[in-house]
Formats: C-alpha cells, sequence, structure tokens
C-alpha cells in the first residue's frame, strides 16, 4: 500500500478494484491472442490452468486468515496474476511447474504480506523468478512460432500439460537467447542464418508485442495509469540500446527495435511495471522506477547470464520503490517549496 | 586498469552483494533496518570502518604477518584490527564532530561484530588482492551494504503497517523479503 503523504483536496475515484481489474485483463486479450496464434493454444492452457490454481489458493489463504471469501474473490486480481503468470510462462509447461508458480504468485508474494494492496512484490513476477531460478530447463524451452516449426494442437497442448508424455513439437532458442549466444556473426548475417528472426524482431514475438502495445495503450486511454513509468521504461531501453548498438557487429547489443519488439518488453512495460501496488506512486517516482527498471532490463539482457530480464528488474525496482518513494513526494498544495521531508516525530 | 577496477566494483556491490547473495552482514541488516535513518546512520558508518578495515588487515597481513611467517594468525589479527579501527573512528569522530558522533555513535561499536568486515578482510586475502584492489573491495562491499540495508529499511516502514498475518509478523516477515530480494539478485549473475 502506498502511504505518500499528499494532502488535501482530494478527489473521489469512480474505479474500483474490481473494475480496474476487469479492464486489465480485457487489455490483455489481443496480447494472448497473438501469442495463441503464434505459440498454439499451450498459451491458453497455461493460462486456463494458472486462474483455475489462483482462484483455489486465493480461496485457501481468504479461508486460513478467515476473510470473506465472495468480496476478495471478486476484485479479480487473483486472476490478473494468474493471466500474466500464465503468458509469462513457456507454453506447454507441466501442470506442477505452473502450480509452484502460482502457488509463490499467491500464497507466498501476496497473502504473506495481508493480500492486495500490501504486497511489496508483484506476484506473478516472484512466481516468474522463483520457477527460473529453480527450474532453468522447463523455463527456457520455449516451443518454435508458427512460421519457424509446427505448432501443436489443442489436444497435444492439454497432454503436454496435464501428463508426462512428451510430444512431437520442435522447440527452437528464443531470439534473445540467439542473439546473446552469437558471438562471431554479423547481425545482418545472423538475421539471414537464424530462421527465428522476422522482420525486426522475432517472428511471433514481434507481433505479440505489438499487440501487447495496443492492449497498453487503450488501458492508458481509459486512465488505468499515467504514461510516465511505461514511457520512462521504454525511452531507457531504447537508448540504451541506440549506444550499444554499434551498427550491427557481431558484439552489437542489438538494435532499439529489437529490443523494444522483444521478449516481454511491451508486456513488462503496460502490466507488469505500471502495477499500482507495487511500483513507487508519485509522478516523478513513476519516472524514476520506470526508468531505472529499463536500464536494468538492457544491463542483464546484454551482460548477464538470463536472456531476458523484465522479471529481475521488476522485482529489483519493486524492492527499491518505497525508497523512491520517500524522495520524491510531491509538494503540498499550495505551498511553493517541496515540504519538509520528515518531521521530527 | 580502469575497467578492472569498476568490475571489482560492480562485482562487490552488485553481483556478489555481501549481504543478498554472500550471506554477510545479515544482523545488522535485520536488526537496523527498522527505520530509515537508523539504517542511513548504520551505512554511513559501515562505509567508513568496511573501507578502512580492509586497507589495514590488508597492510597488517602483508606487513607483519607474512613475514613472520604468522600467517595462521590472521583471522584473530584481523578481529583486533577491526576492533582498533572501530574504536580509533569513535574517538576521532568523538574529538573532531560531535554532531557526527551523534549521529553515529550508537552504531559505530556494533560494527566490530559484522561479520561482513571480517569476511571482506579475510576474503582480500584469499584473492589475493593488492593495495589499491583491497581498498576498492573493501568500498564496493561497503556500498553493496548500504544499498539494499537503506533500500531495505524504506520497505521495512511499509511493511510496518501491511496487514501480515500474525505469525508472520516482524522479523519473519522481514526474513521472506529478504529472500526474495536474494532471489531478484540473482539476476545479476554472469554481468561482471
Amino acid at each position: 500500500m502506498a502511504l505518500l503523504r499528499v494532502t488535501s483536496p482530494h478527489a473521489h475515484g469512480p474505479a474500483s478494484t474490481q473494475k480496474v481489474m476487469q479492464q486489465v485483463l480485457l487489455a490483455t486479450v489481443p496480447g494472448v491472442i497473438a501469442l495463441i496464434h503464434f505459440f498454439g493454444f499451450g498459451v491458453l492452457v497455461n493460462i486456463a490452468w494458472a486462474a483455475l490454481l489462483a482462484l483455489a489458493f486465493e480461496s485457501l489463504a481468504l479461508k486460513l486468515r478467515g476473510r470473506e471469501l465472495g468480496f476478495y474473490l471478486k476484485d479479480c486480481s487473483a486472476l490478473v496474476t494468474a493471466v500474466l503468470l500464465g503468458v509469462a510462462l513457456p507454453p506447454y509447461s507441466p501442470w506442477w511447474l505452473i502450480a509452484v508458480g502460482m502457488a509463490s504468485a499467491i500464497l507466498l508474494a501476496k497473502h504473506l504480506y495481508g493480500g492486495l494492496g500490501y504486497n511489496p512484490f508483484n506476484p506473478a513476477m516472484v512466481g516468474y523468478v522463483v520457477l527460473l531460478i529453480s527450474f532453468p530447463v522447463q523455463m527456457t524451452t520455449w516451443e518454435a512460432p508458427r512460421g519457424v516449426g509446427e505448432v501443436p494442437g489443442l489436444l497435444d497442448a492439454l497432454r503436454a500439460c496435464f501428463t508426462p508424455a512428451s510430444f512431437d513439437g520442435t522447440t527452437a532458442a528464443t531470439p534473445l537467447d540467439v542473439l546473446k549466444q552469437n558471438n562471431s556473426l554479423l547481425l545482418e548475417n545472423l538475421w539471414a542464418a537464424e530462421p527465428v528472426f522476422g522482420r525486426w524482431a522475432g517472428i511471433g514475438w514481434e507481433w505479440a508485442n505489438i499487440a501487447f502495445l495496443a492492449g497498453g495503450l487503450w488501458l492508458l486511454y481509459r486512465r488505468i495509469f499515467t504514461w510516465h513509468a511505461p514511457l520512462a521504461f521504454l525511452a531507457v531501453l531504447a537508448l540504451m540500446a541506440a549506444l550499444f548498438y554499434d551498427g550491427g557487429s557481431s558484439a552489437s547489443g542489438g538494435s532499439p527495435l529489437f529490443h523494444l519488439l522483444s521478449g516481454a518488453t511491451m508486456f513488462g512495460a503496460f502490466f507488469i511495471v505500471t502495477d499500482p501496488v507495487t511500483s513507487a506512486v508519485s509522478v516523478r517516482g513513476r519516472l524514476v522506477y520506470g526508468a531505472l527498471a529499463g536500464l536494468l532490463v538492457y544491463l542483464i539482457r546484454v551482460w548477464g547470464n538470463y536472456p531476458d530480464a523484465v522479471a529481475f528488474a521488476v522485482l529489483i525496482m519493486n524492492f527499491a520503490a518505497p525508497f523512491i518513494d520517500h524522495y520524491t513526494q510531491p509538494r503540498t498544495y499550495g505551498h511553493r517549496k517541496p515540504a519538509k521531508r520528515r518531521e521530527e516525530s | 586498469m580502469l575497467a578492472d577496477y569498476s568490475i571489482l566494483l560492480i562485482g562487490a556491490i552488485l553481483v556478489n552483494n555481501f549481504v543478498l547473495v554472500q550471506f554477510l552482514g545479515l544482523c545488522p541488516f535485520m536488526g537496523v533496518s527498522n527505520k530509515l535513518e537508523t539504517a542511513m546512520g548504520m551505512s554511513a558508518a559501515t562505509t567508513f570502518v568496511l573501507t578502512l578495515a580492509s586497507v589495514c588487515s590488508y597492510l597488517v597481513f602483508n606487513y607483519l604477518l607474512a613475514p613472520l611467517g604468522l600467517e595462521y594468525l590472521r583471522t584473530i589479527s584481523f578481529i583486533l584490527v577491526i576492533a582498533v579501527v572501530v574504536q580509533f573512528t569513535e574517538m576521532v569522530v568523538r574529538k573532531s564532530s560531535p554532531l557526527l558522533h551523534r549521529v553515529l555513535g550508537v552504531y559505530l561499536p556494533l560494527i566490530t561484530t559484522n561479520c561482513a568486515v571480517l569476511g571482506v578482510a579475510l576474503l582480500n586475502i584469499n584473492k589475493e588482492h593488492n593495495f589499491l584492489q583491497s581498498l576498492f573491495y573493501g568500498f564496493g562491499a561497503a556500498v553493496g551494504f548500504s544499498l539494499v540495508l537503506v533500500l531495505f529499511a524504506a520497505m521495512r516502514e511499509r511493511l510496518a503497517v501491511a496487514d501480515v498475518p500474525v505469525p508472520f509478523k516482524g522479523a519473519a516477515i522481514g526474513m521472506v523479503t529478504a529472500g526474495l530480494m536474494s532471489l531478484a539478485f540473482m539476476g545479476f549473475a554472469g554481468l561482471v
């Protein structure tokens, strides 16, 4: 919960938690459709199974704490967490992987801290990072997108999730992975040599990112969040990419457009960085928060061990958010100078 | 040359952060992080002492213990060096700046028992750092410690008012938070 000391005048906002969460769910639809088109029904199975588990874990936690089930379940926040994690996980993940992730997200990251509004870390990203560190093999095995390999059908997707039997599919390294492993080819030649690259970034990934961008812009239009954090995030990421692009040599970090349309960039910018609970809340704070998250994403993507970094960057910035808020308190209305940061108490 | 030292610094601050990756100095990390202001005082004092102790222990080892063939005494002599540095710092600060002493005073003796200080001194010897490297390593370790301590303190001020289930109130949720942070810091692996 944000405890900024903001003085009057206060305005009443008509948006309820439930309405906001429903709109966020709606805004993920284009991105989810794009992902299903390129990666098959595994995405849908991920989301459905994660949603089921989210409701179950949420009910369990509420029951244990003696809270009213209906009221808290209806706010849809658990569903949002489920969709965010389901989208972030590789399609065709086994059922237990998603279960571990959802348990970490809902029980550990959310209800240990007192439920929605108190969690200092984004639950979906906690679930993702727990899985990435515990099961790196399963978490980095991505099915080849449509156009590179064959996409399995719905039945295969269900079988891959709930039975130990493996199915005939082709896995391919993600574009970010390929770029990271490359140390001999010019980018131009790498693009020609590897089938996973598309027009700007990776096949499938670029369109999924554009779809998430569209959903995010709609949320922005609906005033679910302000432009500060996502814009700062994307601008700094693009700036870093431009600084270290060096014209596409073999040591290049990739073009700005490649970074903007790869991996979880747009999904992170509009659905993760904008989380009202775990991000910084003051206007200047959001700019700092977004900018630093963008910087961290680039640092870890290009020089770290992990191919994508949105989850790590967001968790690290979640950790820093209360500190950022402390130093970016808005001035009191009607006063010229910023209010003294902290009165002696 | 410059790149070597910046890698050493970034390594000590982020990649091998003393608190969240190497799990050293956990007692002040948990104990002095209830309020942001005290955490800042502790950070400043630790930064000063850690850097100085890192250099002093290097000098003691290379110019006193090694020539005399007394390397096996390093742990106990480093403890002594750290205690002396802390005491010396306190005396100087008390005489030269009473104001600073009021801010740091309480925390200075606590640093003697901070295992990160002894850890840095011993790691300097293990990694065969030279004088300048010891200086940078000590400073980097201190900055990394200060960074997470201050951020953690700001977060705990917020946790103090969260509706945490009763069994997890206080230090328990602090530990959970530190664990999640440690998880996030694994993302820095491979940076240097």
